[in-house]
């Protein structure tokens, strides 16, 4: 059962293993990310190329030798070597420790860590605030209006017409602004987006902004970004919600500084 | 040296077809039970698969017949979204926790340890015969879901509350979900019964002269696994009684205050969904390690007959799967990045995850280097085995764009995640459940599994298994969520959707060809060619045994152990294998 019985197959499966990296490259070569348009996916970008040049690398050279071994190996009727000296052992161990510690572990700490401190670090003093409240299926978008600051909100007073539940008695809601599943958003200038939610888990994913945030009811968490490019472009909902979630779906339309100005303008409050 | 008495006292073999068959508390037919049960999931889990494909690549299209096996979800013979949940969450579940488990853990770890360590059973019986039957009454619970009102779970395999935590929140939340609590419970009951079981036996029933850095890789990485599981399972059981008390008993663990559903506030408060998550993973992410570590072991294994040569370094890779083990534990976080959870905590994992590839690329370096200077041979268990090698590279490589946070931000819960732990706990795992069943075959049934047939198998599962996962990766970089019903509503996705027509396609050839194992499976029991007792010329102790191995798995002397499982190729023996049971002065010991 267990005879040697030529190196035919081994050749076969070399050659597979050399097909695989060309495969993987090629597909990787393709345009797969939708176009970036902010300022910190630059960073996000920079890492995922890295990335992939980096483990690319990795993948090509590993099975170029797992083929090599393949071709050559199968074609020795009695093996050629037993054991390894324990320092030669050693020696051949270290190289993957350092390839791993210098891939993996400085792509983290030298590219993506800065990124990410950035990204959760606090935006620029004079950032607009929009608050997003996620819902089964919608996400509900509010301005805090020409005094900068959100009204009050209960639960309690949530109605089919008023689906924040703001409170009418509450003078600084008069002036708030709601949106339904759009956001506008001024080019160029950061935007902090408050998440909330009304129900279950639901996840904030702009593609093209590199933004992906979850949105977690009895929380209040903020992300921010700034967006570096004029035009609509998707808001999908990246955490299962429900049996809606594939068509949980906004838009976020970034307009120039008088556009924005001019929109507002033209918004009556919600109350 | 530290070596126990294997223990003499032996079991009297059972007579009536229960106790031999049935109630068995013999540890081979504990292994087969959980062999099959774990084959009969993995058909039921893998038609689901097809049927998620279906619906992905052809959303919304109309299938009249399906319609007649599941009026509820195919009504009018279109899948209800629903319903699409209920598959993924269950696809997933029962692949991980009744299909991979069961065979690696439960199969072949209770066909192997006593066999590979030279003992006569487990240190427990009872209780191993236990901890199946409390498995099947899991696997039953859990199956029994998709025909409860409301359907089976559906908030995912990873069941994060508030979905799965209120009624109102999807269909599946009704009973579907409690069943899936009661099921998972059970199965980490029976998990723990199992790997106390493996423990104990392993620490304490080695035979003679079977010191631990003599022991073969398989029960190595089986010793690992179970430690991982039994320190990381129990929270799950905590966290899924939390959760029924959450929906049942009105209590408020995972759930805030404020809930708006159908038009009430829910009655709760105080609660945090994120505590379920880190519970979640506490158990999930130790559980790819658990799973991936025997598939390992198995690997090394199956690999050394078929080089004629002694695996490369075996105290690295004992080491590293130690050192796996323990970073294992303290990375759940990473699953986490973007959930709310302090994000310099998540940089934390990020950092501790990433070190993770150190003693994983050990691993891989080791079993690519066993190749050097070998003599290879193509047998079907083989060819697995090197697949696995494979997989396990490009898995790992995935596995870092998740690991890293910043990267993490943009793939999160993209079809990237969906590739990357297709590779490593579907790919891995499943090349080397089919690895050590074509391996061991001979000795469970004492007859060959047809060759032929296994390499067209082979070959049939690796190149659509690149096709579909390997493409998957890219349709992550292109921003696809994962859990998607559809994908139409979304115009960035306009340039890939219909990548999910090929993958499709490629998925339903996989899928297909595994028919191909099961007809040489079930028709070899029957009718395979005679095995004799050591039929690959390999050197461990279960192939000192009878095949298969009678009750007691040895006549009147167990056996006893004089080198490393690993003796090929020794300068000075007859042969170019040496039994671990041959002593010294037959053959040179050379580690």
């Amino acid at each position: 059962m267990n005879e040697w019985k030529g190196s035919g197959e081994g050749r076969f499966f070399a050659v597979v293993m050399w097909l695989v990296p060309i495969g993987a490259v090629a597909l990787g070569m393709r345009h797969w990310l939708p176009s970036m348009v902010s300022e910190h996916g630059a960073g996000v970008d920079r890492m995922l190329h890295y990335l992939l040049v980096a483990t690319g690398g990795l993948l090509v050279i590993s099975h170029l030798v797992f083929g090599y071994f393949l071709w050559r190996f199968s074609a020795s009727p009695k093996p050629t070597f037993r054991l390894p000296s324990k320092s030669s052992e050693r020696k051949w161990s270290l190289m993957p420790i350092i390839a791993m510690l210098f891939i993996a572990e400085g792509g983290v700490l030298v590219l993506g860590l800065p990124v990410w401190a950035k990204l959760y670090g606090a935006p620029p003093p004079d950032t607009a605030v929009i608050e997003v409240t996620a819902e089964q299926f919608a996400w509900n978008v509010r301005y805090p209006g020409a005094d900068g600051k959100f009204g009050r909100t209960s639960s309690q007073l949530i109605t089919l017409s008023n689906p924040l539940g703001m409170d009418r008695d509450d003078s600084i809601a008069r002036d708030d602004i709601v949106l339904t599943n759009e956001i506008i958003v001024p080019v160029n200038k950061a935007v902090q987006i408050r998440l909330r939610g009304k129900d279950v888990l639901h996840s904030f994913f702009l593609p093209h902004h590199r933004i992906k945030q979850d949105v977690v009811p009895g929380m209040t968490i903020d992300t921010w970004f700034v967006p570096t490019e004029t035009g609509i472009f998707e808001l999908a909902c990246a955490e299962l919600c429900g049996l809606g979630h594939y068509q949980m779906r906004g838009i976020v339309r970034v307009v120039s500084e008088d556009e924005y100005r001019q929109f507002f303008s033209e918004q009556p409050p919600f109350l | 040296m530290t070596v126990a008495h294997s223990g003499e006292a032996v079991h009297h073999e059972p007579q009536s077809f229960i106790s031999k068959y049935i109630f068995s508390k013999d540890h081979k037919v504990i292994a087969l039970q959980y062999m099959l049960t774990g084959v009969v999931v993995a058909v039921i889990s893998g038609l689901l698969a097809m049927w998620i494909r279906l619906q992905l690549a052809w959303p919304g299209a109309n299938y009249p017949v399906l319609e007649k096996l599941f009026p509820d979800g195919m009504g009018g013979g279109v899948m209800k979204p629903e319903f699409y949940i209920s598959l993924v969450t269950m696809h997933g579940t029962l692949m991980v926790f009744f299909v991979i488990s069961p065979v690696l853990l439960g199969a072949f770890g209770n066909y192997l340890i006593p066999l590979q360590i030279g003992a006569r059973d487990m240190a427990f019986p009872f209780l191993n015969m236990l901890s199946y039957w409390v498995f099947f009454l899991a696997t039953i619970i859990m199956l029994s879901s998709f025909f409860l009102e409301g359907g089976a779970a559906a908030a995912g395999w990873t069941s994060y509350p508030p979905l799965s935590a209120v009624k109102q929140a999807i269909p599946g939340s009704e009973m579907g979900q409690t069943f899936w609590l009661l099921a998972m419970a059970l199965f980490i009951v029976s998990f723990t019964m199992g790997g106390l079981n493996y423990f104990a036996t392993i620490v304490n029933m080695r035979a003679k002269g079977m010191t631990y850095m003599r022991m073969p890789m398989t029960v190595w990485s089986l010793f690992l696994a179970t430690i991982i599981g039994l320190l990381s399972f129990p929270p799950l059981t905590a966290a899924a009684i939390l959760l029924l008390f959450d929906r049942h008993g009105g209590t408020s663990f995972y759930l805030p205050a404020g809930l708006f559903f159908g038009n009430q506030v829910l009655p709760h408060q105080g609660g945090t969904p994120l505590l379920w998550q880190h519970l979640f993973w506490f158990l999930g992410h130790p559980e790819v390690y658990v799973l991936i570590l025997p598939a390992l072991g198995i690997a090394f294994d199956v690999l050394a007959p078929f080089i004629r040569k002694p695996i490369f370094g075996y105290r690295i890779v004992v080491y590293s799967f130690f050192t796996i083990g323990f970073l294992g534990m303290v990375v759940w976080g990473h699953h986490m990045f973007v959930s709310g959870m302090n994000p310099w905590l998540g940089e934390f994992f990020s950092v501790g995850t990433l070190l993770i590839t150190i003693p994983s690329a050990l691993i891989g370096v080791s079993l690519l280097a066993s190749l050097w200077g070998a003599s290879i041979r193509f047998t079907t268990p083989m060819l697995f085995a090197l697949g696995l090698i494979a997989f396990f590279g490009l898995g790992g490589f995935g596995g870092i764009f998740l690991g890293t946070a910043t990267s993490d931000i943009y793939l999160h819960d993209t079809y990237f995640v969906v590739g990357h732990f297709h590779f490593m706990i579907g790919g891995v795992t499943l090349l080397g459940m089919f690895a050590g069943t074509y391996y061991w075959f001979p000795k469970m049934f004492g007859r060959m599994m047809n060759e032929t047939l296994g390499k067209i198998h082979f070959w049939s599962t690796l190149i659509p298994f690149y096709c579909v996962f390997l493409t998957q990766h890219f349709l992550g970089f292109g921003g696809m969520p994962r859990r998607y019903y559809a994908f139409n509503d979304f115009q960035y996705l306009d340039p890939i959707r219909d990548i999910n027509v090929f993958v499709t396609i490629c998925s339903f050839v996989l899928g297909t060809a595994q028919l191909l194992f099961l007809y040489n499976f079930f028709v070899s029991i029957i009718a395979g060619a005679k095995a004799e007792r050591n039929p690959w010329k390999a050197t461990t102790l279960e192939w000192t045994a009878p095949s298969p191995p009678p009750h007691g798995n040895w006549g009147a002397e167990p056996p006893v152990v004089h080198r490393w499982a690993y003796e090929y190729n020794v300068e000075g023996a007859s042969e170019d294998f040496v039994l671990q049971t041959a002593p010294a002065s037959k053959a040179p010991v050379t580690a």
